[in-house]
């Protein structure tokens, strides 16, 4: 009996519909295509979705950098710019891991600010999950042609456990071939400092990485998070590889004829 | 040393905020020491006796030991016809156990048998064992005047003689037997269990077997 | 053992240009984890028993002066011994006390990394008494002076054929001089050479995977056979072990049992798992007559109750190291020390300090592998988080990397400024780098375009500035 109340007394809820967009420092300054594509998604969802003018950064930096001082202050700032939403959503797993899985125990000794940043972690989520285990989208009216090939990033699989979303919207977009590589879960050796700190086993990493990409078949590669697409694309690039790269985002929106990542304006070269 | 036992006791309560354990603290350990709790249970651990006898085989051939089934009476036969088989001496070392001693060696005329402990030039050890367990194809060798460890491990050949009543379901039902026999405090001076011939991959991770122990191990399965 | 995790970025370098070892790492990156995942496939419960395995831990560490004493108390009512070592000297000095007291020339050992952990062979040497490793790869590495570079495969980072340089070296003068080419020929040689030794060991040495407080039982898992070996010919057998391998009870042992095996090299049970209690019993025609264990703290007392416990549970099962893409691209030589990998880089600060180490817990992308393949769960990533809180604390964080910080954080705290800049940072990469679309070099960005490309943003702005001028597509 009890379970079945908990059933209904969930179905009551509505979808949450006022959504804000975490848009995340690197979307904002280097892709911003991958913001409009997330708006897109969660708009084509039924969603109402704002972009609070007050967010900056999750605080990653600092806090994978043990300065936990800096990393409360920019929660806290997180905190009042995401007050009030239904629910926040970013278009990476890292930063909407950050949201929902770290703040609570940044504030472990203050009992006001811990409710808050639980409540905060309660409503944040990665884009693709959120579409697909809380809206419920199982399809998007996308077409991209070609052979694509998805890259697990580690926050969003193992934190999160993004794994199965993408590729069932991924699985409706016409004309898209999903082709697995062998080790789609090993991390891509970004780890945002990681990479410019410990640069020769960055590159080591990322270097397995690219070979196995390119050992797919695959002409795209997708991924969820664009600090690990940065850092693959740039890899494959050096090398010369064909490989085109995007934000998994983008694919689903029908924004995949957008130049990709680091490639130049269609027509500048 | 009462000195640094006392300061690696005392170091550990002070880290724990606590003096020693009293009252209701000590109670439930204590209670947990006497009724040990089993972990989840193992499905494939909880089956019928003949299906018990089938999976021992299965996990033991899977950890590359062979395996015989078959009579009391012809185990003494094929010891000599698996020794012959795989062109060993008939030259064996065996445990001086009640168990081995109810066959009828003395039918086979070619086998030649000393009784006693391991040495390290042995090529062929017989021992029984205290248990078997089908989880995972393993053998429980219990030390004792019947069953010197030696032999379980100086040979380069080990065969072994376990009755399917002695073959139980998982770890825990071997606890069991050995607290019955042997009494809750009171193990065995050693326990061997022993899951196929001795293996390394030390090397460029490849499985190479007879490290240090057999490298070949012949179990039989005695029917009752 | 000399630590050199200090020199963790030179020991990169090194690693990474050496072409033997990243051919074995290549091979353990694939090996290991597929078959641990079999082996976890193969088990329905697995996932039921790594909760109850972590759950035990905590209980026993919880009550570790408690089990530690039963355990005593069983070991001591059987005929055998217990020494409490609160520090490494003080394990050297009672294991080089006991060797004395029977006349020992030689100890047999098998593979123990709390002896690497306290350096016991370089101790023994030097008073005369030889030991001899006889796992395999510890008796590789051994011979040829090297530190083992896996907690469960201490030779991994060698080819077969350095191992047949090294045995052709040092077997030559036992006649054995056929540089060999087969791998079951090398282990059949090494075999020979080390039965006879063990034939004339006077004292066995073993570590123990869990100590049993229920019967006073020492545990050992191996697949060699060898520590059974040093535990049943010479005439004395000393176990040596940190606190925190005591466990309750034998139900206990068969839980940690079924993950510890599975995790470390997908096997359904290793080959040999050992239970000895006390000395050799009256009648019986083999077994040690004295039985020792000496247990160990070493720094572990001080850890029970911090936020860094949880390294505690550890069962060294190796799969934290084998699932690692760090470990993976440098192998376990670069960490420095006795312990590699997430569960070195956690442990190391703590017993060599957090200055030497300093590296290690930073030297990680956080990417989880390691906490979701640990049998006992140990939230790897966040204790490694840990270790750098400490060090941003004590201002041991490279000045560079503090300032840098320093300076984000000063900005990212400002949002109109932020904005600002980024909208200046942004307008002036995506000038640059239009024809091209990506930079082979930049400015401060070293780390990155040494390696790799550096994708520029496309023309029009950032996210917040298109969005706000009222764009719905870039
Ligand atoms: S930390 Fe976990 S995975 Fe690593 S060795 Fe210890 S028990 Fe195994």
């Amino acid at each position: 009996m009890v379970p079945s109340v908990s059933n209904s007394s969930e179905n009551l809820h509505p979808p949450p519909r006022r959504v804000a967009l975490f848009v995340t420092c690197l979307v904002d300054l280097f892709r911003p295509a991958v913001g409009f594509a997330a708006i897109k998604l969660l708009e084509e969802a039924g969603c109402t979705v704002e972009v609070p003018p007050l967010q900056v950064c999750c605080g990653q930096p600092a806090y994978n950098t043990g300065d936990r001082a800096t990393t409360r202050a920019i929660a806290m700032q997180v905190m009042d710019a995401f007050e009030g939403y239904d629910a926040v959503v970013a278009p990476s797993g890292s930063c909407g891991g950050m949201l929902s899985h770290h703040y609570p125990g940044l504030f472990d000794d203050d009992p006001a600010l811990k409710a808050r940043a639980e409540n905060l972690a309660g409503r944040s989520y990665e884009l693709i999950s959120f579409l697909v285990d809380v809206l419920g989208v199982k399809k998007v009216a996308a077409h991209y042609d070609g052979a694509v090939t998805y890259h697990d990033s580690c926050s969003g699989l193992r934190e999160l456990g993004v794994k199965e979303q993408p590729r069932q919207l991924l699985g409706s977009v016409q004309g898209l071939e999903l082709r697995e590589m062998k080790t789609p879960e090993v991390c891509c050796g970004f780890g945002g400092t990681f990479c410019v700190k410990y640069p020769e086993i960055s590159n080591a990493m990322v270097g397995e990485k690219s070979a196995d990409i390119t050992a797919s078949g695959a002409g795209t590669l997708l991924a969820g998070d664009l600090g690990c697409l940065m850092n693959m694309a740039g890899k494959l690039q050096r090398e010369g590889s064909a490989v085109r790269v995007r934000h998994v985002a983008e694919v689903l929106a029908g924004m995949g004829d957008l130049p990709a990542i680091g490639e130049p304006e269609t027509g500048a070269r | 040393m009462s000195a640094d036992r006392s300061q690696i006791l005392n170091g550990i309560r002070r880290s724990l905020q606590r003096g020693e354990l009293a009252g209701d603290g000590l109670k439930d350990v204590q209670s947990r020491l006497a009724q040990p709790p089993r972990g989840p249970t193992v499905a494939r651990a909880q089956l019928a006796p003949a299906d018990k006898v089938a999976l021992f085989c299965q996990w033991a051939e899977f950890n590359n030991a062979s395996v015989a089934r078959v009579s009391a009476a012809d185990v003494p036969g094929e010891v000599t016809g698996f020794l012959a088989r795989n062109n060993l001496p008939a030259n064996v070392a065996m445990a001086p156990s009640p168990l081995l001693e109810g066959y009828d060696w003395a039918s086979q005329k070619m086998l030649s048998i000393r009784r006693g402990r391991g040495e390290g030039d042995d090529q062929v050890s017989i021992t029984g064992a205290f248990a078997g367990i089908a989880e995972t194809g393993t053998l429980v060798m219990a030390s004792g005047p019947d069953h010197p460890v030696s032999l379980n491990l100086l040979p380069d050949t080990h065969v072994v003689v376990l009755r399917e009543a002695d073959i139980v379901g998982g770890y825990e039902d071997v606890w069991g037997r050995l607290r019955e026999r042997y009494g809750k405090d009171r193990m065995p001076r050693t326990v061997n269990t022993i899951t196929g011939p001795s293996r390394t991959g030390d090397i460029e991770q490849t499985i190479e077997l007879g490290a240090h122990g057999p490298r070949r191990m012949h179990i039989l399965v005695v029917r009752e | 053992m000399q630590s050199t995790a200090h020199a963790f970025k030179d020991n990169v370098g090194t690693a990474l240009a050496d072409p033997n070892l990243q051919d074995s790492l290549a091979k353990l990156k694939v090996g290991f984890s597929e078959r641990r995942r079999q082996a976890a496939e193969r088990l329905p419960e697995f996932e039921a028993l790594r909760d109850r395995a972590r759950d035990i831990k905590n209980h026993t560490l919880a009550n570790l002066d408690f089990y530690l004493e039963e355990f005593e108390r069983k070991v001591l009512a059987l005929g055998g011994h217990v020494h409490w070592a609160p520090t490494a000297a003080d394990a050297r000095r009672i294991i080089a006390d006991l060797c004395r007291s029977v006349g020992a020339k030689t100890v047999a050992k098998s593979k123990s990394m709390v002896a690497e952990e306290i350096a016991l062979n370089e101790h023994l040497e030097a008073l005369g008494i030889a030991p001899i490793e006889t796992d395999l790869g510890e008796y590789i590495i051994q011979l040829r002076h090297e530190p083992p570079s896996h907690i469960i495969a201490p030779a991994v980072h060698l080819t077969k054929d350095q191992v047949a340089d090294t045995f052709l070296e040092h077997h030559r003068k036992l006649g054995f001089d056929k540089r060999l080419t087969e791998r079951n020929d090398l282990v059949a040689e090494a075999r020979y050479v080390l039965r006879q030794k063990f034939l004339d060991a006077d004292v066995g040495l073993t570590g123990a995977n869990f100590l049993v407080a229920e019967t006073g039982s020492s545990m050992l898992v191996t697949n060699e056979g060898n520590a059974d070996l040093s535990n049943t010919l010479p005439k004395m057998h000393i176990v040596l072990a940190s606190i925190e391998k005591v466990i309750p009870t034998l139900e206990d042992a068969a839980v940690l049992l079924r993950v510890l095996a599975r995790s470390a090299t997908g096997q359904e049970s290793s080959a040999y798992t050992t239970l000895n209690t006390g000395p050799k019993r009256p009648g019986d025609l083999d077994g040690p007559e004295q039985y020792h264990v000496v247990l160990l703290d070493n720094g572990r007392s001080g850890v029970l109750g911090t936020e860094m416990q949880d390294i505690l549970r550890c069962i060294r099962c190796g799969a934290c190291m084998n699932h690692c893409p760090v470990y993976g691209a440098v192998g376990g030589h670069a960490y420095g020390w006795v312990y590699p990998g997430p569960m070195g880089a956690v442990l190391t600060p703590q017993l060599v300090g957090v200055e030497e180490a300093s590296n290690l817990p930073n030297a990680s992308t956080f990417c989880g592998r390691c906490e979701s393949v640990c049998p006992v769960r140990i939230p790897l990533p966040k204790l490694m988080r840990h270790w750098r809180e400490r060090e941003f604390e004590r201002h041991l964080t490279p000045k560079a990397v503090r300032q840098g910080l320093a300076l984000w954080s000063f900005v990212a705290r400002r949002p109109g400024l932020y904005r600002g800049l980024t909208t200046i940072a942004n307008r002036v990469l995506s000038l640059f780098g239009r024809v091209e679309g990506r930079y082979h070099s930049l400015p401060l960005a070293g780390g990155w375009t040494r390696f790799r490309d550096f994708p520029a943003p496309p023309p029009g702005g950032t996210f917040h500035a298109q969005w706000k001028a009222g764009r719905k597509r870039p």
